[in-house]
């Protein structure tokens, strides 16, 4: 049951990454990016079970931590810059 | 008797988080422009992490692995929606409009490129 | 709610509880030296939390224990639409009809604007694209899905939570 739904996690991952790659504004490709950062984490986690690791829990969390973070950074650098352009066009 | 039904329990859970997350990829793929894939990536975000981690957390029955799922999946409800709202206002705030209804990518026009 | 308002002993004592417990199961070693780490990091934590004002929001422990219910509520709710969007989706002709709502909430403090921006947000279906003074911008997937969320359902329950 841990294989089909890991090939499942793994399928949306790709599928992501085909909308990461697709486009066609940023702000699709941060969501997808984002998608992609999620399904690690349940990835990890499944995988733990898989493998019958629980170490591999401490990892899944330690990745949400960092793709919440990371995410909202790229977000912040994305408005900065697109408000700086809207500050560029009033002038 | 209870650990067979337990288990039957967890792998409908499981099947049915494979089966949403499957689905919202296809939805982010399918669906026409930004605003209406955010629907499609929070079904993969909400349902799906309910239904899996639900799944694994009958799986290990009541030990230390299960207090970490539950810790991992209330910290990704948590957050998801922050990061959703966060990234759904910063593309308001460019300028995209969200009324472009079911046109293909015509808020493509505002977004930061 | 007052910015200037008295950190709660309470809420304090609770994150400190909250955080040691976490750092225990996390760590599972009890040595000396790493018990003295979790200590400093927990303090550190909680220190960085008062002065960022985690603590002023009044209306933070009022609705602790009232969460769960809401949290149940809001988990049948998930369910439901999940299904809704999962048939959209799969439907060979996507039967999508984007909409834009208002929604005024209901809530006065900051803690159950952001408990309804973010429950909103965390069904599939809805995704609040705005919030400013208690007013809500949302995005719904479909018409019927708007007609619901203007019914307020949600709205009345997320303002029921932090009611004394």
């Amino acid at each position: 049951m841990y294989i089909l739904v890991s090939i499942a996690i793994l399928v949306t991952m790709v599928l992501a990454l085909v909308r990461a790659l697709l486009g066609p504004t940023v702000y699709d490709r941060v969501l997808a990016v984002n998608v992609f950062g999620t399904k690690t984490v349940l990835l990890l986690s499944v995988i733990a079970f898989l493998y019958g690791r629980p170490d591999f829990l401490d990892l899944a969390l330690a990745y949400a931590l960092i793709n919440v973070v990371g995410i909202l950074a790229v977000l912040e650098f994305f408005q900065d810059r697109s408000r700086k352009q809207q500050g560029a066009d009033n002038d | 008797m209870i650990d067979v039904v337990l288990d039957v329990i967890s792998w409908v859970l499981l099947a049915l988080g494979g089966a949403c997350v499957l689905i919202g990829g296809i939805g982010g793929l399918r669906l026409p422009n930004f605003y209406t894939r955010i629907h499609a990536a929070s079904l993969t975000d909400t349902m799906a992490t309910l239904l899996i981690f639900t799944g694994m957390m009958l799986q290990s029955g009541f030990s230390l692995p299960t207090m970490k799922l539950f810790a991992i999946m209330l910290f990704l409800l948590l957050t998801g929606p922050t990061a959703t709202y966060a990234l759904a206002n910063a593309a308001l705030l460019s300028g995209m409009k969200p009324d472009s209804g079911v046109e293909r990518d015509r808020g493509a026009s505002g977004g930061v490129q | 709610m007052s910015q200037h308002g008295e950190a709660q002993l309470p809420a304090v004592l609770l994150l400190l509880l909250v955080l040691a417990v976490s750092w225990v199961l996390w760590s599972g070693l009890y040595k000396p030296l790493l018990l003295g780490l979790g200590v400093f990091s927990c303090l550190l934590s909680v220190y960085m939390a008062l002065r960022m004002g985690f603590f002023r929001n009044q209306a933070m422990m009022s609705l602790l224990p009232r969460l769960p219910g809401y949290w149940w509520w809001l988990l049948r709710e998930i369910a439901r639409s999940s299904v809704e969007v999962a048939r959209i989706i799969l439907k060979p002709s996507m039967p999508i009809s984007p909409t834009l709502v208002e929604l005024a909430s209901q809530a006065d403090s900051e803690a159950g604007q952001v408990i309804l921006g973010n429950s909103i947000t965390l069904s599939p279906g809805t995704v609040t694209l705005d919030l400013h003074e208690g007013k809500l911008l949302v995005h719904c997937l479909t018409r019927d899905t708007a007609r619901e969320l203007q019914a307020g359902e949600v709205s009345r329950r997320a303002a029921a939570l932090e009611r004394n």
